[in-house]
C-alpha cells in the first residue's frame, strides 16, 4: 500500500516537473527583458555612469544598498554584542 | 609570526590599502564599489593582526568604529539629498559641478568627474565596510581567546 502512495507521489511530481520543462522558455533568453533594456538605455543618462551596475546598486535600487548597509551593521553590531567583556 | 611574514606584511599592508582605495575611487567606472573595496582595505586591518599580533591592532578598534559610524551616516545624508524628488534620486548627476559632468552615449572609456552622488556614496559605504569588517576583525582579536604570535 505504501508503495503506491509513493509511486503516485512521484509521478505527480515528475509530470508537474516535465511540463514545467516543457513549457518553458528558449535556453538563454531572459524571462523579462524590458528592465535590462531600460538600463542599458538609460543609465547613462540618468546616472551619468558608465557602470551599469553600480547605477542600479547606487541610483536605481539605493534603498535596497542602505538596506545591505543595515546588515552589516547589524553583523558588526552582533559581534560586538557577543564579544565584549563583561565587567563584574 | 617569523620575520619573513612581518616584511611581506609591511610591504604588502600599504598596497592592499592602496588598492581598495583604487576599487572604490573607480567604483562608477570599473567593476568594483564601495563594499569590495571596503573588504580588500579591510584586509589589510587581518594581515596587521595575522603578522603583528593583538597589540598591534588594538588601538585600531575606536577609529574603526567612528569611521564605520561616519560611513553610514554620510551614506544616509547623500540619499537625503535627492529628497526633493526621492530618496536617492541622482541630484548631482549632470548637474555640470563636483562629479557632475555628463557622460556621453555609447561606450566610452569614462571619466572620474561623472556619477553624480555615486562616487561619494561608493566612498561612504567604503568607510563603512572598511569600518566594519575591521572592527570585526580587531573584536575577534581582543575577545577570541589567547594571543599567539
Amino acid at each position: 500500500m505504501r508503495r503506491w502512495i509513493v509511486l503516485a507521489a512521484f509521478l505527480v511530481v515528475a509530470g508537474c516537473l516535465l511540463l514545467g520543462a516543457a513549457r518553458m522558455r528558449p535556453f538563454g533568453a531572459p524571462r523579462l527583458a524590458l528592465m535590462d533594456r531600460y538600463f542599458n538605455a538609460f543609465s547613462q543618462g540618468e546616472a551619468a555612469t558608465n557602470n551599469v551596475v553600480t547605477a542600479i546598486v547606487f541610483d536605481y535600487r539605493g534603498y535596497d544598498t542602505l538596506g545591505e548597509a543595515t546588515v552589516l551593521f547589524t553583523a558588526v553590531v552582533g559581534v560586538a554584542l557577543i564579544l565584549r567583556r563583561i565587567r563584574r | 609570526m617569523s620575520v619573513v611574514v612581518r616584511t611581506i606584511a609591511r610591504i604588502l599592508v600599504p598596497v592592499a590599502l592602496l588598492f581598495g582605495g583604487y576599487v572604490i575611487l573607480h567604483g562608477h567606472l570599473t567593476p568594483g564599489g564601495g563594499f569590495q573595496g571596503g573588504a580588500v582595505a579591510a584586509s589589510a586591518v587581518a594581515l596587521l593582526l595575522v603578522a603583528f599580533g593583538t597589540s598591534a591592532v588594538k588601538g585600531l578598534k575606536s577609529p574603526l568604529s567612528v569611521l564605520e559610524d561616519l560611513g553610514g551616516v554620510a551614506f544616509v545624508v547623500l540619499g537625503f539629498l535627492g529628497i526633493g524628488y526621492t530618496f536617492f534620486f541622482n541630484v548631482l548627476a549632470g548637474s555640470g559641478g563636483l562629479f557632475g559632468a555628463p557622460v556621453a552615449p555609447g561606450p566610452n572609456p569614462g571619466y572620474l568627474n561623472t556619477g553624480g552622488t555615486l562616487p561619494p556614496m561608493n566612498w561612504a559605504v567604503g568607510f563603512k565596510v572598511i569600518g566594519g569588517l575591521g572592527a570585526v576583525v580587531v573584536l575577534f582579536a581582543l575577545f577570541g581567546g589567547g594571543d599567539d604570535r
